[in-house]
């Protein structure tokens, strides 16, 4: 048995640079794929609707710890064995791209349709509407929302230690196996995780008071 | 300028028999119009007696189920008609609700359509804005954000953005209602000045007096149907049906 030391602390605050690492792909990511996945949720298009409304049911109705099982174990019995820091990114892009899709889609729709209407009669084609006159104000809308989600994705990169990409939870975990110190260490992995959490949901609470008022 | 309401007998808006249904109500039954160029029509009526959906299909904002609306030459009400972006800007419409851009300052709202759609310079597209707004008399909020504004200065610039882009033809649906009398009275002002200049223009509208002010043909819907119409003076002198004489008396 080790004794705990300020270095596992250190050790500690090393690896929440990970689950930094790992929400920032997240984020980026499930950008990238959630706002086409909220513009074919909105689209005249049947089928675009209807793709984009299947991805979400399956992967909102799926746990992520299966996605990343499947994406590091199922995809390594394949043959195609990836790094857990992939793995991982792949399932957190797959699964924030699914809800930032749904939240987008709710603040594309909250513009009022008088909007696209007062746009239409100017002459603006479906692309300069969505561009000059929709985004911009559901861009507004969507920042409280959005921020409030990356406090969950920051809380859920904990999972991806189940595939052994060493994160602020997994690391805990380690320093616990050498110490068995469960008590002091898990309350200081909370507390760094509280250390990211706290001022995203601070800044969303803020945003979501500034929206309001702005009304 | 030649006297701009002498008729012409040029028919800008021609409106045929048309009919519109949402699910099982019939809003439009068998309407037909016509409005020749320098004419401004108004069409009174009480709520829901379709005035407000007529405009919108003229507009091109609704699909209607038979009939057919020419205006300017361009055939509108069909879905995926060719002609709709011809027909944007011939037409310019004004909301109830002003619908102005919120996230856009003043001279932006008004600018926007000429850049994308009429491809102007920035320069021109922000002279054109200068020369719109002191049309409307609002020179002066030209860098202010449509919430740092009064109803009646925000309706004031969303007919100055229409009227930037140079129509043929204006509507208005209902543009007072929301405003107070003070407020009404500055926007009706703008429409008198824009009547006066030879505009040809529609107004859904509940201002009796300006109605008979301004208008040169009233048109009184009821039930879906063109219940009544004619000069103005001669309407309303002369009243033919009982529901548009308990209409005229309840306005007074």
């Amino acid at each position: 048995m080790i004794q705990l030391s300020f270095n596992h602390l250190v050790y500690l605050v090393e690896a929440a640079r990970w689950t930094i690492l790992l929400s920032v792909i997240a984020f980026i990511g499930g950008a990238m794929v959630g706002l086409p996945i909220a513009l074919m949720r909105v689209a005249k298009s049947k089928v675009l609707r209807g793709l984009a409304s299947g991805y979400i049911q399956l992967i909102q109705g799926t746990p992520l710890l299966i996605v990343l099982f499947l994406s590091y174990f199922g995809l390594g019995i394949l043959g195609y064995k990836l790094d857990p820091l992939v793995a991982a990114g792949i399932s957190f892009t797959i699964y924030a791209a699914a809800f930032l899709g749904e939240i987008w889609r709710g603040c594309i729709e909250a513009v009022p349709k008088t909007q696209w209407e007062a746009s239409d009669c100017l002459g603006l084609n479906s692309f300069q509407q969505y561009a000059y006159v929709i985004l911009p104000q559901a861009l507004r809308i969507a920042i409280p929302p959005t921020v409030g989600f990356m406090v969950q994705i920051v809380k859920n990169t904990s999972l991806a230690s189940v595939i052994g990409f060493v994160e602020l939870a997994r690391a805990g975990q380690i320093v616990n196996n050498s110490t068995f110190e469960p008590f002091a260490i898990f309350t200081a992995v909370a507390a760094i995780y509280f250390v990211l959490c706290y001022p995203l949901s601070v800044a969303a609470r803020t945003l979501e008071r500034r929206a309001h008022a702005g009304r | 300028m030649p006297d701009a309401k002498s008729p012409t007998a040029q028919s800008v808006i021609s409106v045929d028999n048309v009919v519109k249904e949402f699910g099982p109500l019939r809003v439009l039954d068998g309407v037909s119009l016509d409005v020749t160029r320098g004419q401004t029509v108004a069409i009174v009526g009480r709520s829901g007696s379709g005035k407000s959906t007529l405009l919108r299909c003229i507009a091109g904002l609704e699909t209607v189920q038979d009939g057919m609306i020419t205006v300017c030459g361009h055939e509108v009400g069909r879905p995926g008609s060719a002609a709709r972006a011809q027909l944007r800007r011939d037409v310019g419409m004004v909301f109830q609700s002003y619908n102005l851009f919120p996230h856009l300052n003043v001279e932006r709202n008004i600018t926007l359509a000429l850049t994308l759609v009429k491809k102007q310079s920035k320069d021109e597209a922000k002279k054109r804005a200068a020369e719109v707004l002191s049309m409307v008399g609002l020179t002066d909020k030209i860098a202010s954000y449509p919430e740092q504004l009064s109803g009646g200065q925000q309706q004031r610039v969303a007919i100055a953005r229409s009227l930037a882009l140079q129509p043929q033809v204006m509507l208005f649906d209902e543009v007072t209602s929301a405003l107070d009398p003070e407020l009404t009275a500055e926007v009706l002002g703008v429409m008198e000045d824009l009547a006066r200049r030879g505009m040809t223009m529609i107004s859904v509208t509940h201002e009796m007096g300006f109605a008979r002010r301004v208008a040169d043909v009233v048109v009184f819907m009821h039930q879906g149907k063109v219940w009544e119409t004619g000069p103005t003076a001669e309407v309303f002198a002369n009243p033919r049906t009982a529901e548009f004489k308990q209409f005229v008396g309840s306005e007074l």
